[in-house]
């Protein structure tokens, strides 16, 4: 204690806020994040160290969310008010209203529990995990299953795999449901497009038109949720990285958070926010790019 | 109005489930009695200090949960704390939405200019990671979660309301009452808002499920209410230790775990269900085709 006012010296403590929030700005900007006291390291590090296991799970959670999204929602479409689509409908409606974090509890006690550990949490069993830190094992990118595929080895493959399931299938069964039911109605506005009765009246079979004529252009709206999904996938892996204690980003943004690690969950809080900016920027121009609609009806307006 | 909701199936549960869970709310105290003396009516009465959950019994109808804490009692005052997350936020948030979205859009220009400007700085976070930051900041607890929460809903609010004043200040009528004279505030509040509330209305009702879900889920992550404190997201959390039982009953402790997070999945879904009724009967523009 007797060092105290020497701290608030030495960090500035005693400075008016908006001095203070320059100096933070500062060093924000030379790359300077501050010191993460949980992980001990600084939070530049953290990140990095944590982040290739979150890709990990968005790898696998992305395409997952997307093609069964995309799916449903054209079947939702096609079949519009028969069984199907009332079906997908309720399961949306349910999806939105899951508290992710309880399912992923009954998930565990399903599948770790009732099955015997068939679906562990955690990123690796201990075994595993002496196999990946031993020195023939080369890490090329931290990201276990990919890792396991190029070292050749097939056991670390299967025990990657088995603990990804479950964490894989909680961070996206919200998405599905919102992606499913925007497909939907893009769907329906395309399937109610001139160049839809003309590819009917010229006898193509209900698939085709489907298919090929009314989802390629139901697509191109689809493309504007990548920042939603993003944005959904980074708020789900806080939760999912928690409750299966799987060791990336969202779990150590959590442990700094309920430690008051203040430095760590700005820098986590940063991070996301530039990426979330950089992807919704990114979607912007592969929009005009993908439609040249949008390009021309600004310059007409 | 009311015919069109009670036609459809849906939203007739809707409507079921969130006037059974009002009721529940409204009279906790005598469906779930609090114990002579208890000072805090919100702190659920713990039944020992072990941490095993222990089996329903008649004493307690759901069983107790890690600390002994009674399920039953705690899942019927978490309605009354889930209402007042949701209705205080959503309470809040329309508040400063209007306010700023109104301002935004009936002058335009620099006000706007700087109105939405802010938004976009909000909306450049990732919402609950944004809720997460701002709660470890101000320190873990109930208050700090509805700041959070409204902090992180306001913005989407303040746009929608400006959009639709900017398209209804063109009309006529609002031509016409400031020819008459009618200062600023008189327009907007007499005119313009009347006119451009209702898609704001809509959302909210639709929003009230995300945000007790979001609250749900910072206390599950122990950055909400303090321990004991009647909260479903705290009993979902308390049951993390027991999701699995010895090995020959693989679900001995299945009511601590599965009972809060139904309450919480039946309540977000009640609202939704009425939401988006309401979307169907308020704003045509919106309804599903």
């Amino acid at each position: 204690m007797a060092d105290l006012p020497a701290v608030i010296e030495q960090y500035g403590l005693d400075e008016p806020f908006f001095v203070q929030y320059g100096t933070w700005i500062g060093h924000v900007l030379s790359g300077n994040l501050g010191w993460s006291v949980v992980v001990g390291m600084s939070v530049w590090d953290a990140i990095w160290n944590f982040l290739p296991a979150t890709l990990e799970l968005a790898i696998f959670a992305a395409p997952l969310i997307i093609l069964t999204g995309i799916f449903l929602g054209t079947q939702a479409a096609a079949h519009k008010d028969r069984p199907v689509d009332h079906g997908t409908r309720v399961l949306a409606i349910f999806g939105w209203s899951l508290p992710t974090f309880w399912f992923g509890l009954i998930l565990l006690m399903i599948f770790y529990g009732f099955f015997r550990g068939l679906l562990p949490p955690g990123r690796l069993s201990i075994q595993m995990d002496l196999v990946i830190h031993s020195a023939d094992f080369i890490r090329y990118t931290h990201i276990n299953t990919i890792d396991a595929i190029l070292n050749l080895n097939g056991p670390l493959l299967l025990d990657a795999l088995r603990h990804i399931v479950l964490p894989v299938v909680t961070l996206s069964v919200v998405q599905v449901a919102f992606i499913m039911r925007l497909m939907r109605s893009s769907m329906l506005e395309a399937l109610g497009k001139g160049y839809i009765l003309t590819a009917r009246a010229k006898g193509l079979a209900e698939r085709v038109v489907v298919n090929k004529h009314a989802r390629r252009n139901a697509l191109i709206p689809v493309i504007t949720i990548s920042g939603y999904l993003f944005a959904g996938l980074a708020n789900g892996v806080v939760i999912t990285e928690t409750i299966f204690t799987y060791k990336g980003i969202g779990w150590w943004a959590w442990q700094a958070a309920v430690n008051l690690d203040i430095a760590s969950v700005l820098g986590f809080a940063l991070f996301n926010a530039a990426l979330f900016v950089l992807i919704n920027l990114v979607v912007d121009i592969l929009y005009t790019r993908v439609d040249p609609r949008v390009r021309l009806g600004q310059g007409v307006q | 109005m009311a015919r069109q909701l009670v036609r459809n199936p849906l939203s007739l549960l809707g409507i079921i489930i969130v006037v059974v869970f009002v009721i529940i709310a409204t009279f906790a105290p005598l469906i779930a009695p609090p114990p002579e003396g208890h000072l805090n009516h919100y702190m659920i009465p713990r039944d020992g200090y072990s941490a095993t959950p222990q089996p329903p019994s008649e004493e307690h109808i759901f069983g107790t949960t890690q600390g002994q804490y009674d399920i039953f009692y705690g899942v019927i005052w978490g309605t009354r704390s889930a209402f007042q997350v949701g209705l205080i936020v959503i309470g809040i948030v329309l508040v400063i939405g209007i306010v700023l979205g109104s301002l935004a859009g009936y002058f335009g220009g620099f006000v706007d200019e700087v109105i939405m400007r802010i938004t976009d700085v909000f909306m450049a976070f990732p919402g609950l990671i944004l809720a997460m930051a701002i709660v470890a900041v101000l320190g873990p607890s109930l208050r700090s979660v509805m700041i959070a929460l409204t902090v992180v809903a306001w913005p989407s609010y303040a746009r929608l309301i400006r959009g639709d004043i900017l398209q209804v200040r063109e009309e006529d009528f609002i031509e016409a009452s400031r020819g008459l004279g009618a200062s600023s505030m008189r327009v907007i509040i007499r005119h313009a808002l009347p006119n451009a509330i209702y898609p704001t209305l809509v959302m909210a009702s639709l929003d009230i499920g995300a945000i007790v879900l979001a609250a749900a889920a910072l206390s599950f992550l122990g950055l909400g209410a303090p321990e004991g404190y009647a909260d479903w997201g705290q009993l979902t959390s308390f049951a993390r230790n027991w999701i699995v039982g010895p090995p020959l009953n693989p679900f001995k402790y299945w009511y601590a775990v599965t009972i809060p997070g139904l309450f919480i999945l039946f309540f977000v879904l009640g609202w939704n269900l009425l939401g988006d009724a309401f979307r169907d009967i308020l704003d045509p523009r919106l309804a599903r085709r």
